[in-house]
């Protein structure tokens, strides 16, 4: 199964479509090979994941990727259409989430990125990896601390405001008195990695299986 | 020396200076480009406007230019002869003479062709602002350029002040005929000068200030300004580490080069030197590729190992004189790697890139990076690998890394075929978007489960069924292998069939039907010991998965005891990612809303119990009550059992469909509904709601486990009840073979012919194996239908209800009463564990079990997953799947061993059926062990057998493990007392942090409060007596607002006057007491004290 996809046709039973590959020269295939196993050795995913991905990429936007899996590190596709999969669609931190993957400020996003994006949150990914990304997604205001407007932020996003102001600052100064060891005022990664590592849930629950 | 690294180096600067060179050698060449005719000597002008001068100069009037760059030309030769008779006048040594000439020259050149310095400075302006303009490309700001541009001019000027200061010492020393000579030189260069401004530029200024007065002016305001200058070019410097060689200012400088010319960011007296090139072989250009500035080379290339041969040539190069530059260049060009040492160190770092390669999906960097990297790090391992060895073993090495290469492309594909196998990814992905990780976490562990089931089935069916069904003796050659006369005419009723008897109990599927042949077939395959081996193999390996899964999951989940991050937990790890799906968010949002507000008020009120004693009380009676019920299903079963052995004993015809499936059915009706009872019960006990869905699945595991019990107690008594029966039957046997053979054969019984007797009618034993296998199949079949009827009816029939009669009903279906149902997790793992277990029991004695069970659980995959995705709701109270993933594992071991307990002590502690079954005729099931050992091992082999299995061995064995499981015992304690000290340790470590820090603070705010008052102070003398009235606060921000300068932060300051406002303001006219050499603010000492990263208010903000 494995060994075929390269040269043959992968069928995928999820879009309906057919995920050919480029069945061009013998350069042109060579180049692919060489792609592939490069983003095979960059990310956690297989090969056949990695069409499969992007397949789903090819999806979000028909009209601009090509349907065959070329070397698309040129194409790019804006957040906000990417925020429309379901796997993100729903999460509150979707936007924040885009904006740590993506390499530019235009708020596009490469196969490449999109790929990386995906590796991280898979469940192959190493804990420290994780805790790294985690961190970064959840400093809002991304000056490399969480500080006490990150965790109100989240709050809000986790609870959609039904908590009140009070409760808020209860529940931060809770998990600032917690988690900050160095007692800064605010969570360092050190903090957060100290205190991600012992939390049961953090590797099932920041996982998107894709 | 350092001269010629000069010199090396200017070379390289390619287009500039070359430029340079054409204009001056050859006028007629230079018509074309826009060269610098521009012999303004105005610098402050701004430079845009010179070049547009420029530019339209050269091209409307191209004569102009053309005698220019005469001029240019005159102006050089002069230069160059001059240079040559004072290099004849002076020194001897060659080093110490051309480092002079050099300097010679680049001062002459400023001091008297002043012309052709202008249009180098003006070529170099354009250049670098070329630069600056290629290194900010974002920024559009033109007029930050040029001011960048001017202060580099600025500075530049300065410098040549200076230059031309020790130049005049120089003078000094040659004589004062050159020196006049020399003034004669520069009078006639300004003379052409003025020529050429007052023709071309049309700015006035120039015109009316006279040169010399230009030239002491420009020196008086110069050699303040670079002090002001300076940072801004060093960060442009910095800024542009990334440049084109062409580019002559900004090409290969490294530092002890530059620290002869001055301080890094002085360009300007580097370009001077272009007019002197010598026709030198161009050893060390670069190419026009990309290079870096390496301002400290040695870091640069220990950074980047490809870089490093190329590069270390280039540093050999700038440090040796040319003519051994090109000889080591190509030295080490055919003979990169000789020395060993050099070896080892590429064979390191070789390695190193094969580790990155390895490790680089585990980088946190960019896709884009992280795919520079690898192609770097395999480019270079490509390029080095095959060059490491050289000699002897070159072509073993090759041969090696190729097989590698193969070896790991190999494993590539063979990860990605494993995990294409794993089947149902997409299915429970799904599920999982929907329901979240709960549910999901049921499929993963029901695949899972088929998994194990899979490898069961496949020595069951591969080592027992397929060789006793090809090779055995064929349906009818023994009485064990037929249908009895009595029972032929209902053998292939369905009813027959599905209850397993009839032809279904004469088959593979049973016990009953092997033989005690000890090899069949042609290929002797031992079929009574691999019967044996296969029961012992399926429980062994049982354990062993279950074991290895426990033991990583509990790995996965490490310390998560800790309730120190009660809230940051919530806050991190409680939104679950996998949730894709609308309703399911609306739960998990409200969900993680009523934890956090549970784990408020449990904050809040902090164990404020209720009534104590009512809550014991009614804890007390539910415990009770869930007692009773169990007791009551129990004894029920046992009574099931008990009268369907009444009802077997007086053969089944007489009664009805339900009388023969009473046992299946009671305990799938208790299944089904003594759980519902405990969750009316549970509320009674007020727990918390994990807390309670533990005690649910306990009490649910209790109930299965006490059915499950009772019916093998039952079982037993039936078996005893077999057993007496066969001793019946086999006196009856006697009794019918005596009347076979009229007694002829009976002193000599053991030695009868084979009689042509229908084997049909032959009496034969009750073979109680075949009946306990029968009725575990019973059971699981009964179990599937059960599970799929109350899926059909509980989901789906009731989805189907609330979804259509809603349209006409009095109140709201759906999201009143009955609603739909949400997925049983716990029911469903629970159903799965013990489903396994009476798979674990009953295998031994109905080799059809696991076979059964692998389609049980692949249809309830689809069934399930079917029902789940169209009738279910996701649940309003999610449980965590981590924690419960091991708790199931937990289970599911502690079947396994109550499952084994019965099925070995029936293998150990019964004497198997006489006439049925492959170890009949043995006193034990284990004797066939024996057997093979006498048979087929030679006799030494059994001999130590028997030694090894000697109770006094056996015993120290056990004892052994016993001392081993206490030894590993102990240690796993001390290692978790070790612990629990070091994480007390790094409590208290972080609190003392915690206190360290604040202590900190606070004194970092008191002194930053002195400071404040001292500066106040400071102020109020440096202000006046009228000040001292106002608010002290107000006073000094509004002073240094009007400075322009930072405010201290203070605690008062930031309360009273935003300090951004003075720093935001746009650059006004200064004030008089400006001075630009004085610092602008009283002194930085006033921030000694606080850290940079204090927050502004000091402790009145913590």
């Amino acid at each position: 199964m494995g060994f075929s996809v390269i040269t043959g046709k992968v069928v995928d039973d999820g879009g309906g479509g057919e995920l050919g590959i480029m069945e061009g020269d013998q350069g042109g295939e060579l180049d692919l090979q060489v792609c592939l196993l490069s983003l095979e050795d960059c990310t956690v995913f297989t090969r056949k994941e990695i069409l499969r991905l992007y397949h789903r990429y090819h999806a979000l936007a028909p009209q601009i990727v090509p349907h065959h899996f070329n070397d698309s590190a040129d194409i790019k596709l804006p957040l906000d259409l990417i925020s429309e999969m379901p796997e993100l669609k729903e999460n509150p931190f979707h936007q924040k989430i885009l904006q740590v993957f993506s390499a530019d400020e235009q708020e596009n996003m490469t196969f490449n990125d999109f790929l990386n994006m995906f590796s991280i949150l898979s469940d192959l990914t190493p804990h420290h990896l994780k805790a790294f990304y985690a961190f970064k997604i959840y400093d809002f205001n991304s000056d490399n601390f969480i500080c006490q407007s990150d965790l109100e932020v989240m709050l809000s996003k986790l609870t959609g405001d039904e908590l009140s102001d009070e409760e808020v600052q209860l529940v931060c100064n809770k998990v600032m008195e917690e988690g900050d060891l160095d007692a800064d005022g605010k969570l360092s990664l050190a903090d957060f990695e100290y205190m991600i590592t012992r939390a049961p849930d953090f590797m099932s629950t920041f996982h998107i299986r894709i | 020396m350092e001269s010629n690294v000069h010199r090396c180096k200017v070379r390289t600067s390619g287009l500039s200076s070359l430029h340079l060179v054409i204009a001056s050698m050859n006028p007629a060449a230079c018509e074309g480009l826009p060269m610098s005719i521009e012999l303004d000597n105005d610098e402050s002008d701004d430079e845009e406007q010179d070049e547009e001068t420029d530019n339209d100069d050269s091209d409307v009037e191209p004569q102009n230019s053309k005698k220019t760059a005469q001029r240019n030309r005159n102006g050089k030769r002069k230069t160059e002869q001059e240079s040559e008779e004072r290099s004849d006048a002076s020194e001897e040594e060659k080093e110490e003479k051309s480092r002079k000439k050099n300097v010679k020259n680049r001062t002459k050149s400023t001091n008297r062709n002043n012309s052709d310095e202008a249009e180098e400075e003006i070529t170099k302006n354009r250049k670098n602002r070329r630069n600056v303009k290629s290194k900010k490309k974002d920024s559009d700001d033109d007029g930050s350029d040029d001011e960048s541009v001017d202060k580099k001019k600025k500075e530049k000027r300065g410098k040549k002040q200076v230059d031309s200061e020790s130049e005049e010492d120089d003078n000094n020393k040659r004589g004062k005929k050159k020196d006049k000579k020399d003034k004669k030189d520069r009078n006639k260069d300004r003379n052409n000068k003025k020529k050429g401004s007052s023709r071309f530029n049309k700015t006035a200024k120039s015109l009316q200030r006279p040169p010399s007065m230009e030239g002491l002016g420009s020196a008086g305001r110069r050699r303040v300004l670079p002090l002001l200058g300076y940072p801004a070019m060093n960060i442009a410097a910095e800024e542009g580490q990334t440049v084109r060689s062409d580019d002559p200012v900004d090409c290969l400088l490294p530092e002890p080069v530059a620290g002869l010319l001055g301080q890094r960011g002085e360009r300007g007296a580097k370009v001077q030197v272009h007019e002197e090139l010598d026709p030198l072989p161009h050893v060390c250009a670069p190419g026009p590729e990309e290079l870096q500035v390496p301002q400290r080379p040695l870091l640069f290339i220990k950074h980047q190992p490809q870089a490093r041969v190329r590069f270390g040539l280039m540093e050999t190069c700038l440090m040796l004189s040319p003519a051994t530059c090109s000889n080591s260049e190509e030295e080490s060009e055919e003979e990169e790697i000789i020395t060993e040492e050099d070896m080892a160190k590429l064979k390191e770092e070789v390695e190193e890139k094969k580790k990155l390669i390895a490790t680089l999906r585990n980088k946190p960097s960019p896709m884009k990076q992280k795919l520079q990297l690898l192609k770097e790090a395999q480019q270079f391992v490509e390029k080095f690998e095959g060059a490491l060895g050289k000699g002897k073993g070159k072509r073993f090495y090759a041969y090696k890394v190729m097989m590698t290469k193969k070896w790991m492309k190999f494993q590539r594909d063979f990860e990605n075929f494993k995990t294409a196998c794993i089947p149902w990814e997409m299915k429970i992905k799904e599920i999982e978007s929907h329901f979240g990780s709960s549910v999901a976490s049921y499929f993963i562990f029901l695949r899972w489960m088929y998994g194990i089931n899979m490898v069961l089935f496949g020595l069951t069916f591969g080592l027992v069924m397929i060789p006793e069904a090809l090779m055995g003796r064929p349906y009818g050659s023994m009485p064990r292998k037929t249908v009895p006369k009595s029972e032929q005419n209902s053998a292939m009723n369905f009813a027959t069939l599905w209850d397993f008897g009839g032809y279904a109990q004469y088959s593979v599927l049973f016990y009953g039907y092997y033989n005690n042949q000890r090899t069949i077939g042609w290929l002797k395959f031992r079929l009574p010991l691999g019967y044996f081996l296969v029961g012992i193999g399926t429980i062994g390996y049982s354990f062993m998965v279950v074991i290895r899964t426990m033991a990583s999951n509990a790995n996965e989940e490490g310390g998560g005891d800790d309730t120190s991050f009660n809230f940051s937990w919530k806050m991190f790890t409680s939104w679950d990612y996998l949730i894709g799906n609308a309703e399911t968010a609306d739960n998990k949002f409200a969900s993680i809303t009523t934890s956090f507000k549970e784990s408020i008020l449990e904050e809040q009120e902090n164990r404020k119990e209720g009534n104590i004693h009512l809550t014991r009380f009614l804890r007390v009676l539910a415990n009770f009550l869930v007692l009773l019920t169990l007791a009551g299903s129990g004894y029920l079963i046992f009574f099931v059992v008990r009268r369907s052995q009444k009802f077997a004993q007086e053969g089944l015809d007489d009664y009805g469909w339900w009388e023969r499936n009473e046992v299946n059915m009671v305990m799938s009706l208790l299944g089904m509904f003594c759980p519902m009872l405990f969750d009316i019960i549970s509320p009674l006990e007020n727990y918390h709601p994990r807390i309670a869905l533990q005690w649910q699945l306990g009490r649910i595991f209790a109930l299965f486990l006490g059915n499950l019990y009772t019916f093998i107690i039952a079982l037993l008594d039936e078996i005893n009840l077999k057993l007496e029966e066969e001793k019946i039957v086999r006196y009856n046997i006697t009794i019918w073979e005596k009347n076979l053979y009229n007694g002829t054969w009976l002193e000599n019984s053991t030695s009868r012919p084979p009689l042509d007797v229908d084997p049909a009618i032959v009496p034969r034993g009750p073979c109680w194996e075949t009946m306990v296998g029968q009725e575990f199949v019973r059971l699981t079949v009964s179990d599937t239908l059960t599970t799929v009827i109350t899926i059909l009816i509980g989901d789906f029939l009731r989805a189907v209800f609330v979804r259509f009669i809603n349209y006409c009903w009095c109140w709201d279906l759906e999201y009143g009463f009955p609603s739909y149902a949400e997925f049983d997790i716990s029911g469903n793992v629970l159903g799965l564990i013990f489903n396994q277990g009476m798979i674990w029991m009953g295998a031994f004695y109905a080799p059809c079990l696991p076979a059964i069970n692998v389609l049980r659980l692949l249809a309830s995959m689809y069934l399930q997953c079917w029902a789940v995705m169209c009738t279910n709701v996701p649940h309003e109270r999610v449980f965590k799947a981590s924690r419960s993933n091991n708790f199931y594992m937990a289970m599911l071991l502690i079947i396994l061993f109550l499952s084994t307990l019965p099925a070995v002590y029936t293998i150990v502690s019964i004497k198997p059926s006489f006439d049925c079954g492959p170890f009949s005729g043995k006193d034990r099931m284990f004797d066939v062990i024996q057997e093979t050992l006498d048979n087929d091992f030679p006799a030494w082999f059994g001999k130590v057998f028997t030694a090894a299995t000697n109770p006094g061995l056996i015993l120290s064995f056990i004892l052994l493990m016993a001392l081993a499981i206490y030894y590993l015992q102990t240690t796993s304690e001390s290692y978790k007392t070790a612990n629990l000290e070091l994480k007390k340790k790094l409590q208290n470590q972080s609190d003392e942090n915690k206190k360290r820090n604040k202590r900190n603070a606070t004194a970092a705010a008191n002194q930053m409060e002195e400071l404040q008052n001292s500066m106040q102070n400071a102020n109020q003398r440096a202000t006046g007596g009228d000040m001292d009235k106002k608010p002290n606060g107000v006073n000094s921000s509004n002073e240094h607002s009007a400075h322009g300068a930072y405010p201290p932060n203070g605690k008062g300051m930031r309360l009273t006057a935003p300090p951004r406002v003075a720093v935001t303001r746009p650059p006004g006219p200064r004030g008089p007491g400006q001075l630009p050499g004085l610092p602008r603010y009283p002194g930085p000492q006033q921030y000694h004290g606080a850290h940079p990263r204090m927050p502004r208010g000091g402790t009145a903000y913590r």
